[in-house]
């Protein structure tokens, strides 16, 4: 039995030196297989006494299952080796940026349009959509803005032909939506809107976002809560607002709605010319005209009317401080937003 | 409008300070501007009176002066003004004086003479124009007296920015009654008494046009001395309200137009021949300005003329024939009332704007002329004399403005506003502010309007004034409630928001570009089309409307492309302005992508786009519909691109839209070293989709089969895949072309084609006959029609 012991250590120490899964196989091929060395041992019990063969046999299989113990640990430790260094060929720098093409951004108006939609489409309004190049009579004569009012000495349009022009605002969409639907109406209309005005901080086109409501019992008082909700939804602060008596001729009571300066804080600055206050928008009770021009009888319906201008907005939620900005589509602008 | 605190205070006194007083009319709708000091800055300025004056010995330019001011006595000032000279009254700035700009006056030596002081002119104290010599101050000037106390400089100049329907404040009375009312205190004027006629003359005065000026009120003036001046106290009250002055008889009709808001008008009554008429001018008529210019009169000006010829464009301007010169004697004053129908607009017709045409086309008074002739009159004879006549009223009454009678109902003050008021409240803001109660019942009240303002004709109109003066910021905010229904909105209607969605995960950012554009740049990209052009643009660049959006991206591109943006990828949404019997005005999508395919980065190659790349974009837009087998690419013309890589957008028979690489002409003009790939499709094309609609899925072995086919190199893609499929009958769910190869290796007329073609059944496994029969089909049918061949 010397040989058993010291073939069982020539295995063992095989096993140990074993660099790979082939070279273990080998191994086991050699001790263990049908014409291994160790199985060898078993075939020359034969030449042993029927009283020593058991003890001899027990001792080459407890030898053969050390061998094979000793062969399983090692497959396991190189397999694991192998998945290791495989795992680390195949590590890969995740701090390169990732492959593909990169996303684009919507426009700074587009996302503020956006923005007024969705607060007022949360509770109800709809959106309308009017033309661009409008008849005067949707611009101003139905708005209860005739010829020669001085009002359209504010308005510097651009003239098509002498009865179409550019429109100056979207409020002409709230007389083509009254036109077509009958009241209640909550609506807003987003749009470019032109006015022949070019400087630092006037641009000749431009966007604003009209909204109309129109039901019974709609007052003043309801305005203000709208105007009110909608400033600080979209600013996300509780901004002061402040509303003025102005003049809209397709509004009666007319209101100018002014913010507490969102630079200074209402101290007096740059931003604000010194008053503490930014002028936002313009809005008012619907005129009874207007209504009488839409056939809709102003003794049942009330509402309201408001425009916002969306440059305006932008600058002030973004800081932007320069509106050419808006139109020179400058990628690294456009890529800020 | 523009008028001085402390004129505006001899009519109303509120306890608040200027800045508090222009908070509160800001907030009751007559918008201040700014308050602006009327003097600058400055202390130790004294009345002057010039004793001596003497040339200096060293200087062809200075004299030497001895003036009289200073508390201790005369003293020695150097002056280079031309005007120095003995006995007049000028302001005197004495040694340690400051003026303007933190200027301190010293004792000082000018060419070896002693100076204690300073003469100044008007500009050097901030108080006017006049820089040409000295200020030469009224000759009952009581020398020795601190300058800003004896001209009231303490006093600052507010500037209100009215809104068109205010005229009534276009006069201290009128913002002084406004004030009156805000603050409820007494509004008092200068006492205005009729003057007594000293001779029995007038004009006779025919109204001829009824409607346009309906009262007219005329006065003559004989025996003036239009060389008298103008006393200061009036040249600085007009200076505050930025008007220079010009001669007295202007100046006072200035003033009476500051102070009541009446423009008036004087003639030279020597130039008139025979009465006044009103009336509209004539064809062919023409009238000199007093600004001298000269114009010929468009048929429907109302004008002032005499027997002979228009005198004055009324209510506008003035004729320079019949003005007032310093030769004039005999004035002949007018205080009319033209209707604001009959100006509004025409000042601007002829490219004017005056003081006059301001307020009549906003509407001035039509009760105030008497008034406003008594006052010029009374200021007229204090300063340059004079007889007067009677005061003339022409009225035609029947086309006067109609008396305004407006009910309050007092539940429309809740109902429209949302606040009550107390009856008592309501009635005393109405009646401050102008209106009389004249009747009243259960549900409310009728008031009279007054004939000052224009602008309150209706309920709507009390309800605002209301609420203008209880206060718009003590109202409450409140939410309205509404009966909420939900609206139709098809699944089929593919929003925009979803598809520009689409193009920012491509790459694409979004541009707003200007919806006119210049007309060369209209015709390289639609010479066909003749665009709606602007009457009055902005500039060349700004002339015509777009029919496409495409100009817009490219001068776009242009732009980042000369601030090294290399990369440019850009889409735009919005309106195009297509011509025709009735103007279309179609809203678009459109792109450009220009410089490389993708982003620098450490993976990429560094490839240029092509055209595959955008049709790849378009067709992702396309997917949006759920309907992209109903679109089709079919090679094209246009005229911006290039004739080779150019397709047209078909839906239908319909064209939706066109995508392909600018044509390399227009690319070199534009400068552009590469090329770039644009796409333009109608959104409502493109917008209009239809909602999924499942097919059930094949429980079947689907089976692969590849074709390599051999055909003439012009025979499109797509005519081979439409052939191929309709002879591969049913069962074929999908076909590819996974490889197009031209070049070595086959004739040069021929292409290299390879379909991928997929089959599968619905309700059992397909076999191997079924497809080969599919197969042949497909290679007989692109055999006879195509003259393809197996490879």
């Amino acid at each position: 039995m010397q040989d058993l012991q010291s073939l069982t250590e020539q295995a063992m120490e095989l096993v140990e030196k074993a660099d790979g899964l082939a070279a273990l196989d080998q191994v086991r091929v050699d001790y263990l297989g049908k014409k291994g060395q160790l199985t060898a041992l078993l075939k020359s019990l034969g030449k042993l006494s029927a009283e020593e063969r058991p003890a001899a046999g027990a001792k080459i299989n407890e030898a053969k299952q050390q061998v094979q113990e000793k062969i399983n640990a090692r497959r396991t430790m190189l397999e694991q080796a192998a998945i290791n260094a495989k795992l680390a060929e195949e590590t890969v720098d995740v701090t390169l940026p990732g492959r593909g093409e990169e996303q684009g951004n919507a426009h700074p108006i587009t996302r503020t349009l956006k923005r007024v939609e969705e607060f007022f489409t949360g509770i109800g309004f709809t959106v309308e959509n009017g033309p661009e190049v409008e008849q005067d009579y949707y611009n101003f004569e139905a708005l209860n803005i005739p010829a020669h009012h001085p009002a359209r000495a504010m308005h510097d349009t651009f003239y098509v032909d002498p009865t179409t022009v550019l429109r100056t605002h979207t409020s002409s969409v709230q007389i083509r939506t009254m036109e077509k639907k009958s009241p209640p109406l909550r609506i807003i209309c987003p749009g470019r809107v032109y006015r022949c005005d070019s400087d630092v901080t006037h641009s000749p086109m431009f966007h604003q976002v009209e909204g109309l409501v129109i039901g019974e019992n709609i007052s003043f008082a309801h305005l203000k809560g709208t105007i009110d909700q909608f400033l600080r939804a979209f600013f996300e602060a509780e901004v002061p607002v402040r509303f003025r008596p102005s003049y809209f001729p397709f509004t009666e009571p007319s209101a100018e709605a002014d913010i507490q300066c969102t630079a200074c804080g209402g101290e007096g600055c740059r931003v604000c010319s010194g008053t503490g206050w930014l002028e936002i928008l313009g809005c008012g009770m619907v005129h009874p005209n207007v209504f009488a021009a839409c056939d809709i009888d102003s003794e049942k319906y009330s509402g309201f009317a408001f425009g916002i201008g969306i440059e305006r907005l932008a600058m002030l939620r973004y800081g932007v401080n320069d509106l050419r900005l808006f139109f020179d589509n400058d990628l690294r602008f456009l890529k800020q937003f | 409008m523009k008028i001085s605190n402390s004129w505006l205070r001899e009519w109303v006194i509120p306890g608040l300070t200027t800045q508090e007083l222009a908070d509160q009319i800001t907030m009751a709708g007559l918008e201040v501007d700014g308050i602006e000091k009327v003097a600058g800055d400055f202390s130790g300025v004294v009345v002057g009176e010039i004793i001596a004056c003497e040339q200096h010995p060293d200087a062809d330019k200075l004299r030497v002066c001895k003036v009289a001011g200073h508390p201790d006595g005369e003293m020695q000032v150097v002056c280079g003004a031309p005007n120095a000279r003995v006995g007049i009254k000028i302001p005197f700035a004495l040694v340690g004086a400051k003026l303007p700009g933190d200027f301190k006056i010293k004792k000082a030596k000018l060419r070896g003479v002693e100076s204690f002081g300073m003469l100044c002119a008007q500009t050097e104290l901030e108080l006017g124009e006049d820089n040409d010599g000295i200020w030469e101050l009224p000759e009952d000037a009581p020398t020795g007296a601190d300058l800003r106390e004896y001209l009231q400089l303490d006093d600052e100049t507010i500037e209100v920015d009215l809104t068109p329907n205010r005229s009534d404040c276009l006069g201290v009375a009128g913002i002084a009654r406004e004030v009156g009312v805000l603050n409820r205190c007494s509004v008092q004027g200068p006492e205005i008494a009729p003057v007594p006629q000293q001779i029995d003359e007038s004009l006779p005065v025919t109204l001829l046009a009824e409607a346009a000026c309906p009262r007219y009120v005329g006065r003559i003036i004989r025996n003036i001395d239009i060389k008298a001046q103008t006393p200061l106290w009036m040249k600085e009250r007009l200076r505050r309200s930025g008007l220079r002055s010009i001669d007295p008889v202007v100046d006072v009709t200035n003033y009476v137009l500051l102070e009541l808001g009446q423009p008036m008008h004087a003639f030279d009554l020597e130039k008139l021949s025979g009465g006044i008429k009103v009336r509209m001018a004539e064809h062919g008529e023409e009238l000199t300005l007093l600004d001298g210019q000269e114009v010929k009169l468009q048929e429907g000006t109302l004008v002032i003329a005499d027997e002979e010829k228009p005198l004055a464009m009324a209510g506008i301007m003035g004729g320079l024939d019949s003005s007032v010169t310093e030769g004039t004697q005999h004035i002949f004053l007018e205080s009319a009332f033209f209707s604001p129908l009959a100006i509004a607009g025409k000042a601007r017709s002829y490219g004017l704007h005056t003081d006059s045409s301001h307020r009549f086309e906003r509407g001035v008074d039509y009760r105030l002329q008497e008034k406003a002739v008594e006052r010029a009159t009374q200021l007229l004879l204090d300063i340059v004399g004079g007889e007067p006549g009677p005061v003339h009223l022409r009225e035609l009454i029947e086309t006067m403005p109609a008396e305004r009678h407006i009910t309050l109902r007092r539940a429309r003050v809740e109902q429209g506003l949302g606040i009550q008021l107390a009856d008592d409240e309501i009635i005393d803001i109405l009646t401050r502010l102008g209106l009389e109660k004249i009747d009243q019942n259960a549900e409310g009240w009728t008031f009279l309007a007054p004939s000052f303002r224009f602008d309150i004709a209706i309920e709507a109109d009390l309800l605002e004034e209301l609420a203008r003066i209880y206060g718009y910021n003590r109202i409450p905010s409140e939410s309205f409630t509404a009966e909420l229904e939900i609206d139709p909105r098809p699944e089929s209607t593919i929003a925009q928001d979803s598809l520009e969605q689409t193009l920012l995960s491509r790459g694409y950012y979004e541009a707003i570009t200007f919806s006119f554009i210049d007309s060369d740049s209209a015709a390289l990209f639609d010479p066909e089309a003749d665009p709606v052009a602007l009457q009055n643009p902005i500039s060349a660049e700004l002339a015509v409307m777009r029919t496409t959006l495409l100009p817009g991206l490219c001068k776009a591109l242009q732009y980042n492309l000369n601030r090294q943006q290399n990369r440019v990828r850009l889409f735009e949404t919005g309106l195009r302005f297509v011509p025709g019997a009735e103007l279309h005005q179609e809203q678009m999508i459109a792109g450009l992508a220009y410089g490389n395919r993708f982003a620098e980065n450490w993976t990429g190659s560094k490839d240029s786009v092509d055209f595959f790349d955008v049709k790849a974009d378009v067709e992702a837009l396309l997917a949006r519909t759920g309907v992209a087998d109903e679109f089709r690419f079919v090679a094209g013309q246009h005229p911006a691109l290039h004739p080779g890589q150019t397709a047209k957008i078909l839906r239908g028979d319909r064209e939706v839209g066109v995508i392909g690489a600018l044509h390399p002409q227009l690319q070199k003009k534009l400068d552009l070293a590469k090329p770039a790939f644009v796409f333009e499709l109608s959104l409502e094309a493109i917008g209009d989709g239809k909602a999924p609609a499942f097919r059930p899925l094949s429980k079947f072995p689907e089976v692969r089969r590849d074709l390599a086919l051999l055909i003439d190199a012009d025979v499109p893609a797509a005519s081979l895949v439409e052939a191929a499929t309709e002879a591969a009958g049913e069962t074929l769910t999908d076909l590819k072309i996974f490889d197009v190869y031209q070049g070595k290796g086959i004739d040069l007329n021929r292409k290299s084609v390879a379909l991928g073609l997929t089959f599968q059944h619905s309700s059992r496994t397909l076999n191997d006959e079924e497809i080969n029969a599919a197969l042949d089909a497909v290679v007989g049918k692109l055999e006879q029609k195509y003259n393809a061949s197996l490879r």
